[in-house]
């Protein structure tokens, strides 16, 4: 005969994931790397967006991309015109990014030559939100063309990233975009959330964004320096 | 759908804690926060599919459902949010990050099925 009885364990389902993801995030302190992860849905309009940021801040860092994608290599063939290096992450059937994959992909590159790095999730607005890639800052895009609701249909993944974008603003009154309506919607999932519209195409907005980046980089080798 | 995969983490988990404590598990309590981007339906069904062929088949996997929890800086109270949506104070509408609860995704105990000893 035997009865049931309840063991107490406590184990963190995703601890493997955070160890490396914080072995990470060392690793891009001590080599004075910003990294900056994006998420968004599938065709909001990533990788133009990360083509353009990666070719205007060519001139005054030293920039470099990681690409997770299903199955093509297409994302990493264009981003390549913007001349930054580019490693494709090819997840096979994988919806997302793990801190794993970022590791190995990482091997070969000397990330001290580095200002910034950019790591392009999956499209996918679901599960790369319980995934720490070891980033500094998570950017979550969404199109104009995506509706102003999105942030509410897709909360865990707004709440878990630290600034949003709101892309393809040359399309904005042709579909009617409702601003404040968008901005509703994520402040009340994520409160005070900073958020970039702007338009990659055209480059409207682009500076300010840019700005944004250069003034975190300069904030964390403060931050570094002083330790 | 990244469940196929949680589960799997879900039953490693399990099976080395069974496997270092030599218990045979019936059943996994899980607690699973609001927050953590794991839909629990898809888990349950993931969840018979990452016990096949290991010692765990035929357990059972028991959610803990944990809201989200928030710090209210006006009120100076934790409070429960009702909706994933709206990230402010129930009580007085003041918007809030500083969430305390709701993120977890942790197998919290194990069922076990304890053999009588035999004396001899």
């Amino acid at each position: 005969m035997s009865e049931p009885r309840l063991v107490e364990v406590r184990r963190n389902v995703l601890k493997q994931n955070d160890v490396i993801a914080r072995a990470l995030r060392e690793q891009f302190r001590a080599a004075g790397v910003f990294v900056v992860s994006l998420v968004s849905s599938p065709g909001s309009g990533k990788t133009m967006f990360l083509e353009k940021t990666l070719s205007q801040l060519q001139p005054h860092y030293r920039v470099a991309a990681l690409v997770g994608d299903l199955a093509t290599e297409n994302d990493a063939v264009r981003l390549a015109r913007s001349k930054a290096p580019v490693k494709q992450i090819t997840t096979g059937t994988l919806c997302h990014l793990e801190a794993a994959m970022v590791q190995n992909a990482l091997q070969e590159w000397d990330l001290h030559q580095l200002d910034f790095l950019f790591i392009e999730n999956v499209g996918n607005l679901v599960c790369p939100s319980s995934y720490d890639l070891g980033e500094n800052l998570r950017l979550v895009l969404m199109s104009v063309t995506e509706g102003e609701d999105k942030p509410l249909k897709y909360p865990t993944i707004f709440n878990s990233a630290d600034v949003a974008v709101v892309t393809k603003n040359e399309l904005a009154e042709a579909v009617e975009f409702d601003w404040n309506a968008a901005r509703t919607s994520i402040q009340s999932v994520r409160p005070g959330m900073q958020i970039f519209r702007l338009s990659a195409k055209t480059g409207e907005g682009m500076e300010e964004y840019l700005a944004f980046l250069a003034q975190q980089l300069a904030e964390q080798r403060a931050t570094t320096a002083q330790i | 759908m990244h469940e196929l995969s949680i589960a799997m983490s879900i039953v490693d988990a399990a099976l080395d804690e069974s496997q270092r404590r030599g218990v045979q598990v019936s059943a996994v309590h899980l607690r699973l926060g609001a927050l953590s981007g794991v839909v629990k339906d898809a888990l349950l069904f993931s969840y018979e599919v990452a016990c096949q062929d290991t010692p765990l088949q035929g357990s059972r996997l028991i959610v803990e459902d944990i809201p989200v929890v928030v710090f209210c800086p006006r009120c100076q109270e934790v409070r429960t949010l009702s909706s994933v949506q709206l990230f402010a104070c129930p009580e007085c509408g003041t918007p809030t990050m500083d969430v305390r609860q709701g993120k977890e995704l942790e197998v919290f105990a194990l069922e076990i099925e304890e053999e009588e000893e035999v004396q001899g």
